[in-house]
């Protein structure tokens, strides 16, 4: 038996404090890249639910609105309904398969440029440089003791990080009602609870998330990262130092000094000093590493300014890798998104988004739905004919009042009305006026004479005045009591 | 194992000490907030025993300082429905159940209630469809023995059939004839009602049914035999038999007559439950219209042209 001491090992805590990280601020084709999309994303955040849509004067007229008080989802020409949900299921299997595309393309440019967590915090950096300073001011401050300068240098940070995480919330919100109305709402104190829990949650993690734990969401409480390893190949684009050209490394002197000893790495830590997840990219590819680039950009300064081609660290598969260890050229471009698995998610994603556009552009806007009367599931009138009741389900998912009919095809001698209606006046059609954009729900009774089968399958079709011609029809049972109940009457 | 622990150069970090076929496991140090949302949910948890009934004993778990309890919660839920569906209750209150036909969102709401009521109350007799069964009327069809219309079902629910002690109850007897009429004429009158409904061919048997019918029946089912109401006498010529409209069930029927008794609801439920069961099996498909109607409501598009042609 090993003795207690050999049990513990080696000293190590069990626990660790996040290290602070002060990227610094840098300039280049990535990092203008991702203030493009930074722009692009946020804008459309913002700006969605505030662009109108008219829709006539039964729908709201928001563009983009989540209305779930009343289970209608808008966007622009298209209005899906709760049973239409596929449509929100294909698009996120689109999301999904769109996530497989770009990562097997281009590896985790997802993280690198468009993750909300990305950009906000990306944005909070932003905020942090222009009140506190560039890297080494910010380290210098966080070392200072507490004064006035520093309480209000935290202070004024702290409150344009509440500032802008407080509109990330309040813009959340303005998906799921008609916005200028919610914004007045909003700050008369008239708006739902839920409205402001909403804001104040969104507003809590918007500003802990993007200002405090920052690459500590990416790294212990993402899944994506561990995802995404399962979904890159040898053929994927990653961050890559090129260690063949860089090393051995060593300071800019010593390289002037020996040429042949030392490779293209100053060791000048520039790309250390930009990374907002603060891992060194020379010790190859990591779960920290989010693939935004900016560790390209620096270098490529670095080797501007000492004369060496760009590229030192660059975005290379590891298929090219090997290639340009053994001296070659790596792939194109084009040639390196081109390859098989990408092809195939492609097809894929394209397919689904056809798939529904087809769906989309052929469905009716008329829906019937019919369910029978279980209990009891005939009923024998007094005349010895027999009545079934069935509960009808109009859907009306245009925005403007319709005149439906209601036919019984396939059932001799039936007739229909409803609990308002009287039987004596019965016919085969019946017809409804339909509410706008709403759901008429209807008894049905059919009564046809006790002879025939014991179960007959009829239609209900149900057609609009105006519009989808087509209509939409329900084959359902007549059910009639067993024959030899029947056949108590004499011939 | 244990003393495997080393420290793994490239990262820094110490391994578990265990090894698997080469393959070693890194035993990375959580972060620290991690460990503080750990120690914040226990403080939490800590509070919501304190608060909350959490700890079990002999008698069921600590009350908690805030006297929380689902029962407690339920009461609270009910009581804010109650309160809720006040207005509907007391709408029904203030009015008759003939008024229902004219108000059309209070009409629905009684249906509703009544579907509620029905289960609670009346489908022990009457099935949880409403169908019946022998002995038992059916509520769906249209064959009412003592009126179908709104206000002739409410009296029904309200003072029962054949209650004892009852001034107002829904009242009448059959006479059993086993002894005043013979065997012979038994069967007769027997072959005859079923004739009335075509269960049998007109006979020579049948039309001496007639004449026993015409002498002993014919006060109550009608010279017809299509029954009267007032005694709640069942029409004998429709397709509808409350104890059965064979041979057998016919001659029992006639031999011992029938005695079926309902319960008066008037001493048991609210009259706003005993007018919500009235719309409910109104609604059922075999409703009358009421004799006539007070007011006529407005026009609704669907009433007025049920049945147009497109």
């Amino acid at each position: 038996m090993s003795s207690p001491d050999d049990l513990t090992g080696p000293k190590q805590a069990l626990y660790q404090a996040r290290k602070g990280i002060y990227p610094k601020a840098v300039d280049g084709f990535y990092r203008r890249l991702k203030w493009g999309i930074m722009a692009v994303t946020l804008a459309i955040y913002y700006i969605t639910p505030w662009i109108r849509w008219d829709r006539g004067a039964y729908a709201p007229d928001q563009a983009v609105l989540v209305d779930l008080a009343n289970r209608r989802f808008y966007m622009f020409q298209i209005e899906i309904w709760p049973h239409e949900f596929y449509y929100v299921v294909g698009l996120l299997v689109m999301a999904g398969i769109g996530l497989f595309l770009l990562t097997s393309a281009v590896g985790r440019a997802w993280c690198g440029y468009s993750c909300p967590q990305t950009v906000w915090t990306d944005l909070f950096q932003h905020v942090e440089r222009f009140i506190d300073g560039d890297r080494n001011a910010q380290m210098r401050l966080e070392k200072a003791a507490w004064g006035p300068q520093k309480a209000a240098k935290r202070l004024g940070k702290w409150s344009v990080w509440l500032f802008i995480a407080f509109w990330t919330g309040g813009a959340w919100i303005m998906y799921f009602a008609d916005a200028p109305t919610l914004v007045r709402d909003f700050w008369s104190g008239n708006a739902a609870p839920v409205a402001y829990a909403t804001v104040g949650i969104l507003t809590a993690t918007t500003f802990i998330f993007g200002g405090f734990m920052r690459e500590q969401v990416c790294i212990y409480m993402c899944p994506w990262p561990r995802i995404q390893t399962a979904m890159m190949d040898e053929k994927s684009l990653l961050v890559t130092y090129k260690d063949w050209r860089g090393e051995e490394r060593g300071s800019l002197k010593a390289a002037q000094a020996d040429p042949a000893a030392f490779g293209d790495c100053i060791d000048c830590n520039q790309c250390v000093a930009v990374c907002p997840t603060g891992i060194d990219i020379r010790e190859g590819p990591q779960i920290g590493c989010i693939t935004c680039a900016l560790c390209i950009d620096a270098c490529d300064k670095v080797m501007a300014q000492i004369g060496k081609p760009r590229g030192l660290i660059d975005y290379c598969t590891l298929d090219d890798a090997d290639v340009e260890k053994a001296g070659g050229t790596g792939k194109t471009a084009l040639k390196t998104l081109l390859h098989p698995r990408t092809l195939i998610y492609f097809g894929i994603w394209v397919a689904i988004g056809l798939a529904m556009l087809f769906t989309l552009g052929q469905r009716t806007r008329l829906d019937l739905a019919v369910q029978p009367d279980r209990n009891p599931v005939y009923v024998r009138l007094s005349d010895g004919s027999i009545r079934n009741n069935y509960t009808l389900k109009i859907r009306n998912m245009e925005t403007r009042p319709r005149i439906v009919d209601v036919y019984v095809e396939g059932l001799p001698g039936a007739v229909v009305w409803t609990p308002e209606g009287d039987r004596a006046f019965a016919k085969t059609n019946i017809n409804f006026a339909v509410a706008p954009d709403a759901v008429h729900k209807v008894r049905l009774f059919i009564a046809a004479p006790a002879k025939g089968e014991e179960r007959t399958e009829f239609r209900i079709t149900t057609r609009a005045r105006t519009g989808d011609e087509r209509g939409d029809s329900d084959t359902v049972v007549f059910e009639r009591p067993a024959n030899e109940e029947n056949e108590e009457v004499d011939e | 194992m244990a003393e495997n622990k080393r420290i793994d150069a490239p990262t820094g970090t110490q391994t578990v000490g265990h090894e698997w076929d080469g393959i070693e496991e890194l035993d990375t140090p959580m972060p620290r907030w991690w460990v503080l949302t750990f120690w914040a949910c226990i403080i939490w948890a800590l509070g919501y025993v304190v608060l909350f009934p959490a700890i079990p004993m002999l008698n069921g778990a600590t009350q908690g300082l805030w006297n929380w309890s689902s029962r407690g919660q339920f009461e609270q839920e009910l009581k804010a429905e109650t309160l809720r569906r006040a207005p509907i209750a007391n709408a029904l209150a203030a009015i008759t159940v003939e008024q229902l036909a004219g108000n059309e969102k209070l009409y629905q709401a009684a249906i509703e209630g009544g579907r509620a009521a029905f289960k609670v109350h009346c489908v022990q007799c009457h099935g949880s469809g409403a169908a019946g069964s022998k002995g038992y009327p059916n509520l769906n069809d249209d064959d009412w023995l003592w009126g179908g219309d709104l206000a002739a079902i409410h009296y029904t629910l309200t003072n029962g059939v054949r209650q004892p002690d009852h001034e107002a109850t829904r009242f009448s007897q059959m006479p059993a004839f086993a002894g005043v009429l013979a065997n012979g004429e038994i069967d007769a009158v027997t072959t005859f009602v079923r004739s009335l409904s075509s269960l049998e061919n007109a006979s020579a048997k049948s039309a001496a049914g007639a004449t026993i019918f015409a002498a002993n029946c014919a006060s109550c089912h009608g010279v017809d035999g299509k029954g009267i109401r007032e005694f709640g006498a069942p029409n004998l010529t429709d397709g509808i038999w409350l104890y059965g409209g064979d041979k057998a069930n016919l001659t029992t029927t006639v031999n011992k007559a029938r005695y079926g008794v309902m319960p008066r609801w008037d001493n048991r439920l609210d009259p706003v439950t005993i007018k919500m069961l009235a719309a409910y099996v109104h609604s059922l498909g075999g409703g009358e219209a009421g004799p006539a109607p007070a007011a006529t409501p407005a026009p609704d598009p669907v009433k007025v042209a049920p049945n147009v042609q497109p």
